[in-house]
C-alpha cells in the first residue's frame, strides 16, 4: 500500500510537469487574449502527430524533432491568432473568439481524422519502453526526460515573461489592454506572439503525452482540453504560478484515486472544479476580477 | 402578451397619426408573418409531397435540432450565457426514457408517455446544474458547462447497471407501419418545434423575457434595477433544459438506440450555438433559420462524400465563416440591410401623406429593445 501509494505520487508529479506546461500555455493566451482557446487540446494531439510523422518517415529522434515541430507549431498558432481571433471586434467578441477556436478545433480534429484515420497510434524510441530503477521504483526514461523538459521550458517561459522587455510588455497587456497600448505596446504583435508562444508549449506537450501515455487519435484531444480548463479554472484563469502548483497537486490527486477506482480518476477534476467555484467563484488563486461581466 | 400589447400601443402613441396602419403593422412584420405561414403550409404539406425514406428522416432530425436550437436560444440567446452543454440534457432526456422503458417493461406506443418524464428529468438536472454554473459568468461560465458535460459522458459510459455502459439502451420497438414511420415522427417533433418557437416567442416579448435580455446587456445594471437575476436566469436554464431533453427522448425513440457518446455529443453542444449564432442570437426566428440550413446540409454531406470527418471540417469552417463574416446572424443583418432599402424607397417617394410615416419608422425602431 505505502509502496503504491508513493508511486501515484511520483507518477503524479511527473504526469503534473507536462499538464503544467500545456496550462500555462493556455492560461497565457487568455490573460492576453481574454479568450479561452478550445482548440489547445488538439492542438497537443496536432504536434504529437507532427513527432509521429517525423519520427517514422524521417528517423528524427523525438527530442531533436521538437527544434522543428515547436517552431512549427508556434507559426501554426501566430497564422490561427491573425486570421481568425484578431479580427473579432464589439460586445460578443469573448463568446466569438471562444466559437471560433471551437471551430479551429473541429476543423483540425477532422484534418487529422482524414489524414491519420481513427487508429490509436504511439510514439516510439528507445527510451520509451527502457526504465532506470531509482528509489526501489521502475520509472520509464521517457517520463523523467518528460518531466525534465518540461521544467526547462516552464523556466524559459518564466525567464521570458519576467526578465525580458517582451515579457514586460506582455505583462502590461495581461494588467491592462488599454494601458499597455498608451505607453507604446504594440497590443496586436504581443497578442499574436503570445498566442503562437501558447501554441507552440503544445508541440513539447504533445510528443510526451504521445510517448508516455497510452497511444492516441484524433479524438483524444477532448479528454485533453477538458482536463486543461478545468486546471485553468481551479487555478484561476490567468494566473501562471496557479496552473503550476494545480497541474501538479490535481495530476497527484488523480493517479492517487486510480489506484482504487480507475474508471472515476477523471472525475476528481471535475468534482473539484465544481466545488472550488461553489467556494471561490474566481478560481484559488484567481483575482475577484475575473468574474465581472 | 400584455407587456407586447402595452409596448406595441406606445409604440402607436408615438405616430402623429396614432391608428393608421403604418405604425402599428410595419411592413417588416408582414413579410415575416407571410414568410412563417408560408413556412408552416410547407412543412405540414412536405412528407405528403416527399415520400423518399431519407428525406422525411433528414426532415425529422431537422425539427429535432430546430427544437434544441429554439430551447438552446431561450436561455443562452436571451441571457447571453453561451452554454456549451446542453448535450447534458439532451443525452439526459434520452437515457432518461431508456432507462424507464427498460425498468417500468414500456413497450410499443406507450414510450411516448414517457416524454414529460424526460423532460421531468432534464429540468430536475438543469436546477443543480444551473445553480453551480450560474454563480460565475464569461469563460468561467463555459468552461463549468464543458466541464459538466464531460461528468455525464463519463457517467454514462461508467454507470453500466444504470447506462449499459458502451453499448447502450435501446429504445422499445415500435410495431407501426414502416411506410408511415418517418412521417408520425415527423408531424409530433413538427408539433414540438412549433410549440418551442411559440414559446420563445411569447418569452421575449413578456416580462420575464425583458428581465433576461437586461441581464444580458448588463447583469449588475439589471440587479441593481430590481430584476432578481438568479432565479431568472435559472428558470431559463430549466426551462430550455426540459425542452432540450423531451427533443434527445423523441430523438432517440426514432434512432431506436443511444449510445454515450451519440446521447452525449461534444458536437451537440456546439451545432445548436452554431445554427442560433448563424440565424442571428437572441432573435425568435434565427435558431428556426439556423436549424433549417445546417442540419440538412450536415445531413446530406454526411451521406454524400460518404464521410462524417469532411462534413465536420465543413461545419467548422462555416462556423468561422459566421463568426467573422455574419456576427450577428443572418435574420438581424438581413433586417437591417432590408429596413435600410425600404426606408431609402419610402423617403424617395414625393406623396405627401407617406411623409409622416416614413419619419415614423426609424423613430419606432429606435425606441424598441
Amino acid at each position: 500500500m505505502g509502496t503504491e501509494l508513493a508511486r501515484a505520487v511520483i507518477n503524479g508529479v511527473l504526469g503534473g510537469g507536462i499538464y503544467a506546461l500545456m496550462a500555462v500555455g493556455l492560461t497565457l493566451i487568455f490573460g492576453v487574449l481574454d479568450i479561452i482557446n478550445i482548440a489547445q487540446g488538439v492542438m497537443v494531439i496536432l504536434g504529437a502527430y507532427l513527432s509521429y510523422v517525423l519520427s517514422v518517415h524521417l528517423h528524427l529522434d523525438l527530442f531533436l524533432g521538437l527544434l522543428i515541430t515547436v517552431p512549427a507549431m508556434f507559426v501554426i498558432g501566430v497564422i490561427i491568432q491573425v486570421a481568425f481571433i484578431r479580427p473579432l471586434h464589439g460586445s460578443e467578441r469573448t463568446s466569438m473568439s471562444l466559437l471560433a477556436s471551437y471551430a479551429v478545433a473541429i476543423i483540425i480534429e477532422g484534418v487529422l481524422y482524414l489524414v491519420f484515420g481513427p487508429n490509436y497510434v504511439t510514439l516510439n524510441a528507445s527510451y520509451v519502453t527502457k526504465s532506470v530503477a531509482l528509489l526501489g521504483f521502475h520509472l520509464p526514461y521517457i517520463d523523467l526526460y518528460g518531466f525534465g523538459l518540461a521544467v526547462v521550458l516552464v523556466a524559459a517561459l518564466y525567464l521570458l515573461l519576467y526578465r525580458t522587455r517582451f515579457g514586460r510588455s506582455v505583462r502590461a497587456t495581461m494588467q491592462d489592454r488599454t494601458a499597455a497600448m498608451l505607453v507604446g505596446v504594440d497590443v496586436n504583435r504581443v497578442a499574436a506572439l503570445t498566442y503562437g508562444i501558447g501554441v507552440a508549449v503544445t508541440a513539447a506537450g504533445g510528443m510526451i503525452f504521445g510517448a508516455s501515455g497510452g497511444g492516441f487519435n484524433p479524438n483524444s484531444g477532448y479528454d485533453l482540453i477538458s482536463r486543461l480548463l478545468a486546471l485553468i479554472i481551479l487555478a484561476g484563469l490567468g494566473s501562471i504560478g496557479g496552473a503550476l502548483v494545480a497541474s501538479v497537486f490535481m495530476l497527484t490527486v488523480e493517479s492517487i484515486v486510480d489506484i482504487w477506482q480507475p474508471s472515476w480518476s477523471i472525475v476528481v477534476f471535475y468534482a473539484a472544479l465544481v466545488i472550488v467555484l461553489l467556494v471561490r467563484p474566481a478560481g484559488i488563486f484567481g483575482r475577484q476580477a475575473a468574474r465581472a461581466q | 402578451m400584455s407587456p407586447a400589447t402595452a409596448r406595441s400601443a406606445a409604440k402607436a402613441g408615438q405616430s402623429a397619426v396614432p391608428l393608421l396602419p403604418p405604425a402599428g403593422v410595419r411592413p417588416a412584420n408582414v413579410t415575416r408573418a407571410g414568410v412563417f405561414v408560408l413556412l408552416l403550409a410547407v412543412s405540414i404539406v412536405f412528407p405528403l409531397a416527399v415520400t423518399n425514406q431519407s428525406a422525411n428522416s433528414i426532415a425529422f432530425q431537422t425539427l429535432i435540432f430546430v427544437c434544441a436550437a429554439a430551447a438552446w436560444n431561450i436561455f443562452s440567446g436571451f441571457s447571453g450565457y453561451i452554454a456549451l452543454g446542453h448535450a447534458v440534457f439532451f443525452g439526459s432526456g434520452a437515457y432518461a426514457a431508456g432507462i424507464a422503458a427498460k425498468d417500468w417493461q414500456i413497450t410499443g406506443s406507450a414510450e411516448f408517455a414517457l416524454l414529460p418524464f424526460a423532460a421531468a428529468v432534464a429540468a430536475l438536472i438543469a436546477v443543480p446544474f444551473g445553480l453551480i454554473a450560474l454563480r460565475v459568468r464569461r469563460h468561467t461560465f463555459v468552461v463549468i458547462t464543458i466541464a459538466i458535460f464531460f461528468i455525464f459522458q463519463l457517467m454514462a459510459f461508467n454507470l453500466t447497471s444504470l447506462t449499459n455502459g458502451t453499448i447502450g439502451l435501446n429504445a422499445p420497438f415500435l410495431l407501426w407501419n414502416p411506410v408511415t414511420f418517418d412521417q408520425r415522427f415527423y408531424y409530433i417533433a413538427l408539433a414540438l418545434a412549433l410549440a418551442t418557437i411559440a414559446l420563445s416567442w411569447l418569452i421575449k416579448g413578456s416580462r420575464f423575457g425583458l428581465q433576461l435580455r437586461a441581464i444580458r446587456d448588463d447583469e449588475d445594471r439589471a440587479a441593481s434595477l430590481g430584476v432578481r437575476a438568479m432565479p431568472v436566469k435559472l428558470t431559463a436554464f430549466v426551462i430550455s433544459g426540459a425542452i432540450t431533453g423531451l427533443a434527445g427522448a423523441l430523438w432517440f425513440f426514432f434512432i431506436g438506440q443511444v449510445l454515450p457518446q451519440s446521447g452525449f455529443d461534444p458536437l451537440f453542444d456546439l451545432t445548436v450555438a452554431l445554427m442560433a449564432f448563424l440565424g442571428g442570437l437572441g432573435t425568435v426566428s434565427g435558431p428556426l433559420l439556423g436549424a433549417l440550413i445546417i442540419e440538412p446540409a450536415q445531413q446530406y454531406m454526411t451521406t454524400a462524400f460518404n464521410n462524417s470527418y469532411l462534413s465536420q471540417i465543413l461545419l467548422g469552417a462555416l462556423f468561422l465563416a459566421v463568426v467573422l463574416f455574419v456576427p450577428r446572424g443572418l435574420i438581424p443583418t438581413i433586417a437591417e440591410k432590408g429596413s435600410g432599402w425600404l426606408e431609402r424607397r419610402r423617403s424617395g417617394r414625393p406623396a405627401a401623406a407617406d411623409v409622416p410615416a416614413a419619419a415614423d419608422v426609424p423613430a419606432a425602431e429606435g425606441t424598441a429593445p
